[in-house]
């Protein structure tokens, strides 16, 4: 499965590496990476792939929560098919 | 991979305009739990829809940690319990819901509907067992949802049994006056019912669907009043398309949540309701977008023209995002469950007849209103008859939910709390109609119902 991360907040030093080291120690790969920021407001979009993943899709979005919450910022993970179906014809 | 705005927005929706899906609906025949004995029936109905539904809450919770949409109420529709229980000799069927009600709450489900008749053409004596029974059901379960079907274009209406229902309304709100008279709040009288609705408190599994099949409802009235406010100078027909592109996001959304329950549970998708739902929660309102349109107050003059337009749109936008639209499909416009309906009727802007003309432009009725509790069954029972005319006139659905709030008049409400809100209690017009209510018999199909 494929995946979308999203991170929403306030810019701030190391927040794409406290992602992506979560992401690597869950055996998640990054496919793609793109980023804004916008009047100091950060954001990140993350294309991920979850096949050789270790742990449970609930318990990585748990302790990307859980990081988001330590960091002040909004940490989303959701399954790629849903932006597909949303946004495509 | 979707464009970095594409997933931008879906995550904006979500987390700013509340973006969810409604109900994960699993219908489920009971046709094969049919027996003299009532105990044996009973049994066999609680234990297919505690082995139908076994992991219904379970997945659909699954899919919504995964999606990162919530999915809000998780029910079950089952057949029209008075060809159930028609095969026993019971005189009251509230036994029959006390088993949905256990079973209801041994999966978890929130509501569970289809304590329900259906009697546009005449009742069967289990049709009429089952209605007489309906107080006493929706007074001693929390989770049984009835309904009972009065009309259709093809049948006409059923002039018998709008009356009876004048008085079943009434004694439903009597019997659970000390509890805000909720149990009317859980009865829907229907006109062209649907079998495949997925939405309560109207939800029956009809005897033409397959022995289990996944409904989904979708909603979204906060995403559609968002994209309008960023046009404010658009023409009409500007902000029907508008609509029409908002409305195939959030049909897609909920195409993909039920096919993706669905086959997890390892059954049929039925069918996508793309119902702009609303509730309580501010920005969550239908009535907020029919203002954002430019009408002041909601229930003012041009209400109902920018409610066609609306109805209109999400139809067309749902139906190109999925092939598998049914239900009840349009704008929701139930009094208490959406906060700009709440507003309006509470500083009296929008009245029980502008509601009514409201309902021939979009799905559904007359819907979670409080009226006096005092209010003659009779009068119940022509307001009933008027909604349903415009349903069969119209060759749509109407319904009706009327709340007569024993003890209360006008400038009280009845608070329920939660998606159920609050319902200031609205006046009704008191012209006599016991006259007319009480010639019975029925008022014929109309001329364009025949098509053969």
């Amino acid at each position: 499965m494929r995946a979308v991360v999203t991170v929403i907040g306030k810019d701030k030093i190391g927040v794409i590496y406290r992602v992506s080291e979560i992401l690597s120690q869950s055996k998640v790969n990054i496919e793609d990476i793109s980023q804004t920021i916008l009047q100091d407001v950060f954001t990140m979009v993350m294309l991920v792939d979850l096949s050789k993943s270790n742990c449970q899709f609930s318990e990585l979005k748990d302790r990307l929560d859980a990081l988001g919450k330590e960091i002040g910022m909004t940490i989303r993970i959701q399954n790629e098919d849903i932006f597909n179906a949303m946004h495509t014809i | 991979m979707a464009l970095f705005k594409d997933i931008m927005e879906t995550v904006r929706m979500i987390d700013k305009e509340n973006l969810d899906i409604r109900t994960t609906t699993m219908g489920i025949s009971l046709l094969d739990c049919i027996d003299h004995d009532p105990h044996k029936s009973q049994t066999r109905i609680y234990d297919k829809i505690t082995h139908s539904a076994e992991h219904l809450v379970e997945e659909a919770d699954k899919i919504a940690s995964e999606i990162g949409i919530p999915i809000v109420n998780k029910r079950i529709s089952v057949t029209p319990m008075a060809l159930i229980a028609g095969a026993t000799d019971l005189k009251n069927y509230a036994p029959f819901a006390e088993t949905l009600d256990r079973a209801a709450a041994e999966v978890g489900v929130n509501y569970i509907g289809g304590f329900s008749a259906l009697v546009p053409k005449g009742a069967t004596k289990a049709d009429n067992i089952l209605i007489q029974s309906i107080p006493e059901a929706l007074a001693s379960t929390e989770h049984v949802c009835a309904s009972v079907n009065i009309g259709s274009t093809k049948a006409g209406i059923n002039m018998d049994c709008v009356k009876l229902m004048g008085h079943i309304v009434k004694q439903c709100a009597e019997l659970t006056k000390d509890n805000e008279s909720v149990g009317a709040s859980k009865l829907v009288v229907f006109c062209n019912a649907v079998e495949d609705n997925p939405f309560m408190a109207g939800a029956f599994h009809g005897v033409g669907q397959p022995d289990k099949v996944l409904h989904v409802g979708v909603s979204g009235p906060g995403v559609v009043k968002v994209a309008l406010e960023k046009n404010q100078h658009a023409t009409m027909d500007e902000l029907a398309e508008i609509i029409k592109k908002t409305a195939f996001k959030i049909t897609r959304a909920g195409q993909f949540v039920g096919t993706t329950v669905a086959k997890r549970l390892n059954i049929p998708f039925g069918i996508l309701d793309l119902s702009l739902a609303p509730t309580p929660a501010i920005g969550d309102s239908v009535a907020r977008i029919i203002e954002e349109m430019g009408i002041q107050h909601c229930g003012g003059p041009g209400t109902t023209a920018a409610l066609a337009m609306l109805n209109d749109a999400v139809k067309k936008g749902g139906i190109m995002a999925s092939t598998s639209v049914g239900g009840l499909s349009g704008a929701f416009i139930p009094v208490s469950e959406d906060e700009g309906m709440i507003s309006a009727a509470r500083n009296g802007h929008i009245t029980i007849e502008k509601l009514e003309a409201m309902t021939c432009v979009c799905s559904v009725g007359l819907d979670m209103i409080a009226i006096p509790g005092d209010t003659p069954d009779d009068t119940i029972s022509a307001i009933i008859a008027d909604e349903a005319a415009i349903g069969m006139v119209n060759n749509k659905t109407t319904a009706c939910r009327l709340i007569p709030a024993i003890g209360k008049t006008v400038g009280d409400e009845v608070t329920y709390g939660g998606l159920f809100g609050s319902a200031p209690v609205m006046p009704v017009n008191l012209s006599d109609a016991s006259v007319f209510v009480n010639r019975g018999g029925k008022i014929p199909a109309p001329i364009h119902s025949f098509k053969n």
